[in-house]
């Protein structure tokens, strides 16, 4: 187990001249802490799994370097920064039975014969694995390959990480969800520090306390569920994260107030330094909009349709040009086509050039 | 519903019929109605029933001590070639490059031997191997080896040996590359994660992953080994003495040579044979390899 230190990582897989924009990530500098469960969340291609990789030490980053525990491994191989590494499509020995697949990685590193059938005894039970140890691996079926793949990711106890690349991909959803649950009980019982891979909020958010929100090589907002759900750092993350995603509106602040439309809503602090020249949006989760009847002073939307997810309704309207969702209060029933939208003055974050900007009191 | 009975199939069948039947089973009754009679010329044949075929199977007569004994080089050929080619043929693919433009320079220069007919190699061969004239031979003698194809046994087969091996180690090499590419990567990162050494690599994922282009290899070398006929010709004519006549060579000397056709025909019978015996084997242990694999890819 170690802290990870990146220090103005980047990687280029055109090689150190191509333009910063084509990096496959862009410079960032960050800290991984000790035993910490974390998320990379992104989109297809926002190079998580490069990210990934570059800790693992299977890609050499272009730029910057890896810090384990203060000690510079950043030229060092995969096998020597000893570190663990789930993919996202099963990897098995198909020759060897399932016990020795989950020996293998300890096989190579020469522990006593007796340690390694303690410890392949240990995660076997855990992941449930007991009563196939003595069969052959290639017969399983996809979930009990994945199972050894994470098997092998967690039998050396001395690891200073263990990356998952999205590796329930694979996994039917019923058994995704009894596999994340055993995976976070793992992380307590195991105390190691877990960085896990995912396009899917669900996944990243139930797993990790913290998640790290990646967009284009950038990581935008590393933060604890609630933080980015209350006060997304990056438009990105305000759509990405949350169902249905942020609302982000292109108005005009100015001081305490924002314009929307032609329509007038209050801000709860002072907006007066923006960025000249900056494109300027207003963002805020339906959760924080609700529909009322069509009155004086708040800001008018056509109605397009209601979605019911059981316990809430959302109504999807429209401003303007300006697609909008709001969620629609419990027993108020939708009135005609029009409706006034009502915001949370405290919800409501102003974003220059996708950025969040934070007021002044 | 009335099952309508239509017999027009049969029609669609019949030009298929006839080609297999002139190009297959016309000969091959042929080769059956020679293995039963004797013949002195001038088309005159005479009954001699199962006699061809007792005498080959019985050693102690001329043709059956002459058909064990090429046999037998046969088999020795097709064991040596197998037991040098194929790792030879591993090895090779394992040093090829993954990518880049040296791939395709690697993949024509090892396809090049593939494309020469069999009587050329035996050709070039021929002449390399010369003491006098060829650069092989020439070397070879200079270098202070008493080496001579044409007087000495074990010359004989080291020349034999070493042109197939030159000849086909290529076809090995290409079906294993084959096989290696089709491994994905994330199994070699898996193996570094896991601290796998090379020889970890090579015996727990590459070769298992090879197990089916190995087997394909396997079965192509022997059946064209075990029906080796033309560079043997060329380069030993099946000299010194009868050292390196294999059963094909022998065939031609009995049916062309002494005109022994009933004989001849009996021995490519049986032959014939053990072909079809051995790509049985081959082909059951082909099939069972991949009944074991069956039940993986229906539980996904």
């Amino acid at each position: 187990m170690a802290r990870i230190d990146l220090v103005d990582l980047a990687h280029s897989y055109g090689g150190n001249d191509a333009p910063e924009e084509s990096f496959a990530l862009k410079p960032v500098t960050m800290t991984w802490r000790r035993g910490g469960a974390y998320a990379l969340l992104g989109p297809s291609g926002c190079g998580k799994t490069t990210l990934l990789n570059l800790i693992s030490g299977i890609v050499t980053p272009s730029r910057g370097k890896i810090l384990f525990d203060d000690i510079d491994v950043t030229t060092q191989t995969t096998q020597k920064r000893n570190i663990a590494q789930v993919f996202q499509f099963p990897v098995i020995y198909d020759t060897m039975t399932v016990g020795q697949n989950l020996a293998f990685p300890l096989k190579n590193r020469r522990m006593a014969r007796a340690e390694i059938d303690k410890r392949v005894a240990e995660i076997a039970n855990l992941l449930d694995l007991t009563p196939y140890l003595s069969r052959k691996a290639q017969r399983l079926t996809a979930d009990a390959k994945q199972k050894i793949s994470l098997g092998r990711g967690l039998v050396r106890s001395d690891v200073a990480a263990v990356l998952f690349d999205e590796p329930l991909t694979v996994i039917d959803p019923e058994l995704k969800w009894q596999l994340r649950s055993k995976l976070k009980a793992l992380h307590r019982d195991l105390d190691l520090t877990m960085i896990y891979v995912t396009h899917d909020q669900t996944e990243a958010l139930t797993f990790a306390d913290t998640v790290v929100v990646m967009h284009d090589g950038r990581v935008v907002q590393s933060g604890t569920p609630a933080e980015l759900f209350d006060k997304p750092a990056h438009t990105f993350v305000g759509y990405f994260i949350g169902s249905p995603g942020m609302n982000i509106v292109p108005a005009q602040v100015k001081g305490r107030e924002a314009r929307i439309d032609g329509h007038t809503i209050a801000l709860n602090r002072n907006y007066d330094r923006l960025p000249a020249g900056a494109k300027i949006e207003v963002g805020v989760r339906p959760e924080f909009v609700e529909i009322a009847s069509p009155a004086a002073g708040l800001l008018t939307a056509n109605i397009e349709r209601i979605d019911d997810l059981g316990r809430v309704r959302f109504a999807r309207v429209r401003v303007g040009d300006v697609k909008f969702a709001a969620k629609v209060p419990n027993g108020f029933s939708v009135p005609g086509h029009q409706a006034g939208l009502v915001f949370d003055p405290s919800r409501v974050h102003v974003y220059a050039d996708s950025v969040l900007v934070e007021g002044t009191a | 519903m009335d099952k309508v009975i239509n017999q027009k199939a049969w029609f669609l069948v019949l030009p298929v019929f006839l080609v297999v039947a002139f190009s297959a089973i016309l000969p091959l009754m042929t080769v059956v109605n020679y293995s039963m009679q004797d013949t002195f010329g001038n088309n005159q044949f005479f009954w001699n029933g199962v006699g061809w075929f007792k005498e080959l199977l019985d050693p102690t007569s001329d043709l059956g001590s002459r058909f064990l004994a090429s046999l037998w080089r046969n088999l020795f050929f097709s064991a040596v070639i197998l037991a040098i080619e194929v790792p030879l043929g591993i090895v090779v693919a394992l040093s090829m490059p993954r990518q880049g433009w040296t791939v395709a320079v690697c993949l024509v220069t090892l396809a090049l031997p593939l494309l020469i007919p069999w009587n050329v190699v035996g050709t070039i061969w021929q002449i390399f191997g010369r003491p006098d004239i060829g650069l092989l031979g020439y070397v070879l003698n200079h270098m202070g080896f008493d080496y001579n194809y044409v007087s000495n046994d074990f010359d004989a087969w080291a020349t034999v040996i070493v042109m197939d091996v030159w000849h086909w180690t290529s076809l090995v090499a290409l079906l294993c590359y084959a096989g290696l590419k089709s491994i994905p990567e994330a199994y070699y990162q898996a193996a570094q994660i896991d601290g796998a050494s090379r020889w970890a690599v090579f015996t727990a994922i590459q070769l298992p992953k090879m197990k089916r282009v190995l087997l394909i290899a396997v079965l192509l070398r022997f059946m064209d080994s075990f029906m080796i006929y033309t560079e043997p010709f060329v380069v030993t004519g099946g000299g010194p003495g009868n050292s390196t006549t294999f059963i094909s060579i022998e065939l031609v000397k009995i049916a062309l040579g002494q005109f022994d056709l009933g004989k001849a025909a009996a021995l490519s019978l049986v032959y014939n044979l053990i072909i079809i015996i051995v790509c049985w084997l081959f082909y059951t242990v082909m099939t069972n390899a991949g009944v074991e694999r069956q039940p993986a890819k229906g539980a996904k």
